[in-house]
């Protein structure tokens, strides 16, 4: 699908959004008012300029339309893979960026990021992940890395992921684990205003800064360990 | 300077609990859910490999001259530090507590490949976690200061994460960045990245680069002693910034100035030289003091 056609069925009340240089920045009209628009689009890889280019709209949204939601659109193969990005911390254009939605959800704007087509480690922990909540459209891929590559780099055999993957939201990729693993809220079959105009409703009810994920993983049977480990050491008894 | 070389303590070298040995105010190390009040990685046990109890990752309390801290360490030497569904909830448990005890402030040891790939997705989401829980941490007026110099850097997920924290301090053997040089020889060809050329991986993602070009706030010896004297001396009146659009912005515009005047470069050395450096082949050469000195002496 098109950005535009998923524009268009997200937007019906009209978008003004721009791309250039896969990435996106607008803003859009929906029932509860205007929100701003922007992530990236076929498979970017994300680079400094990306990240910065991202990053640049949403102070602009915070400085000029205080509370305006976000909308993120995650269409990311990944982080670029270079020389030269690296020479320049490319993972710190990334937590600039990550600082940045941060700082928007502080500032009291509800945000929501929507994967439409790929969703791969570095790129959609920048923005994707760091929205109050992640939804992903049914055929999006959501991973870390695909299972060969898997295979080749823990030099387990590929049979033996593909099958224990089969059983296991740990590792096996796809949105639909995402959502057992309570970091995609739900899997939308197609890019729908009525689901996006629920969506901003919950997320403009959510309350600040709580990041609820690991309770979701239990409830949704993903992640069984995470959130009793993490009140463990929260409560835990000090030590001699 | 001879009896200083051979009293110090590799922190490259150690394990994490030496670190934290080191680090921390002798006897006020206290861990939380040491070893015997946890269970290996049922994830690692599926695919039969071997776990740890701690999976991986040290969570304490302690003090740090007198300073009551918290600390969390990584494991290199386990799965290449990289975090998993336990791993990363200790972490995210640890930071949480911070906020909820108002401590003085968390260091974190970071010795990570990023996500442990046997478990992707935990790892993944954990990260994201731990990206949220550092600057909630931050939010709340602790500063989390990261500590770098391990075998394993601090890569991927974690290579963002130390750059969410307050301040790093890195030692020369340190290494920050997001691709692995490996992963970006596999996968953009020898060319871009031969990985096993150690002087250019270290011109590129090394710690005297990060420490020039200011990614890093402070440079040390590979010495546990400088690492925590170090760490003292950033944490002694130290205020954490509330988050601000004022702040961001100004991070925002040297960024973007940097990329501007360094995009095409691709080896420390033209970076360096750009920088005002006069002699770049002499930046490997130099000890850490000389470094400071070069550092300080550069044009703003």
């Amino acid at each position: 699908m098109s950005l535009n056609d998923i524009l268009d069925k997200l937007f019906p009340a009209g978008h003004a959004v721009a791309v250039a240089n896969q990435v996106i920045t607008g803003e859009a009209t929906t029932a509860q008012g205007a929100v701003a628009v922007l992530g990236t689009t076929d498979a970017a890889a994300i680079d400094h300029a990306m990240a910065l280019a991202l990053s640049a709209y949403i102070l602009d949204t915070i400085e000029r339309h205080p509370g305006r939601p976000l909308v993120f659109l995650v269409d990311t193969s990944g982080q670029a893979l270079s020389r030269s990005q690296e020479l320049l911390c490319l993972n710190g254009s990334l937590a600039h960026l990550a600082q940045c939605v941060d700082l928007a959800r502080r500032q009291g704007h509800a945000s929501l990021s929507l994967v439409t087509a790929n969703a791969v480690s570095g790129g959609f922990l920048s923005f994707g992940l760091m929205a109050d909540r992640a939804y992903a459209l049914a055929d999006a891929q959501v991973r870390v890395m695909d299972l060969r590559a898997m295979a080749r780099v823990t030099k387990i055999a590929h049979e033996r992921l593909v099958e224990l993957a089969a059983g296991s939201p740990i590792f096996a990729p796809g949105a639909e684990s995402y959502v057992r693993m309570g970091a995609i809220e739900a899997i939308w079959p197609v890019p729908s205003a009525s689901l996006l105009e629920e969506a901003l409703a919950a997320a403009g009810q959510a309350a600040p800064a709580s990041d609820q994920r690991q309770s979701c993983a239990v409830e949704r049977g993903g992640r069984q360990l995470a959130e009793g480990i993490a009140k463990a050491v929260q409560n835990a008894a000090r030590g001699a | 300077m001879i009896a200083s070389l051979a009293s110090r303590h590799s922190w490259f070298e150690a394990t994490a609990r030496a670190r934290l040995a080191g680090l921390l105010d002798p006897g006020s190390f206290s861990e939380i859910l040491p070893p015997a009040e946890s269970t290996p990685s049922p994830h690692l046990a599926r695919l039969d490999l071997p776990g740890a109890f701690d999976d991986g990752v040290v969570v304490c309390h302690g003090q740090l001259e007198k300073r009551p801290i918290f600390a969390i360490a990584q494991e290199g030497q386990f799965m290449g530090g990289a975090v998993g569904e336990i791993h990363g909830a200790k972490i995210v448990g640890l930071l949480r507590r911070a906020v909820q005890e108002k401590a003085a402030a968390v260091l974190f040891l970071i010795d990570s490949g990023g996500v442990r790939l046997h478990e992707a997705n935990a790892g993944l989401i954990a990260i994201s976690e731990i990206m949220r829980a550092v600057l909630d941490a931050r939010a709340a007026g602790v500063p989390v200061i990261a500590l770098v110099g391990g075998s394993c850097g601090a890569f991927g997920g974690m290579g963002i994460v130390a750059k969410l924290c307050s301040a790093i301090i890195i030692s020369e053997e340190g290494r920050l960045a997001l691709s692995g040089p490996e992963v970006i020889e596999t996968v953009a060809g020898v060319e871009e990245f031969d990985s096993k050329d150690r002087a250019l991986v270290w011109r590129v993602t090394g710690g005297k680069h990060r420490y020039l070009m200011g990614d890093c706030a402070m440079l040390v010896e590979d010495d546990i002693a400088a690492f925590r004297s170090g760490a003292t001396e950033l944490l002694t009146g130290w205020t954490e910034p509330a988050p601000s659009v004022a702040n961001l912005r100004a991070s925002q515009q040297a960024l973007e100035y940097r990329l501007a005047d360094y995009a095409a470069y691709r080896d420390g050395l033209q970076v360096w030289a750009a920088l005002g450096v006069a002699e770049p082949d002499t930046v490997p050469l130099l000890d850490r003091d000389s470094m400071v000195a070069l550092k300080e002496g550069l044009p703003t």
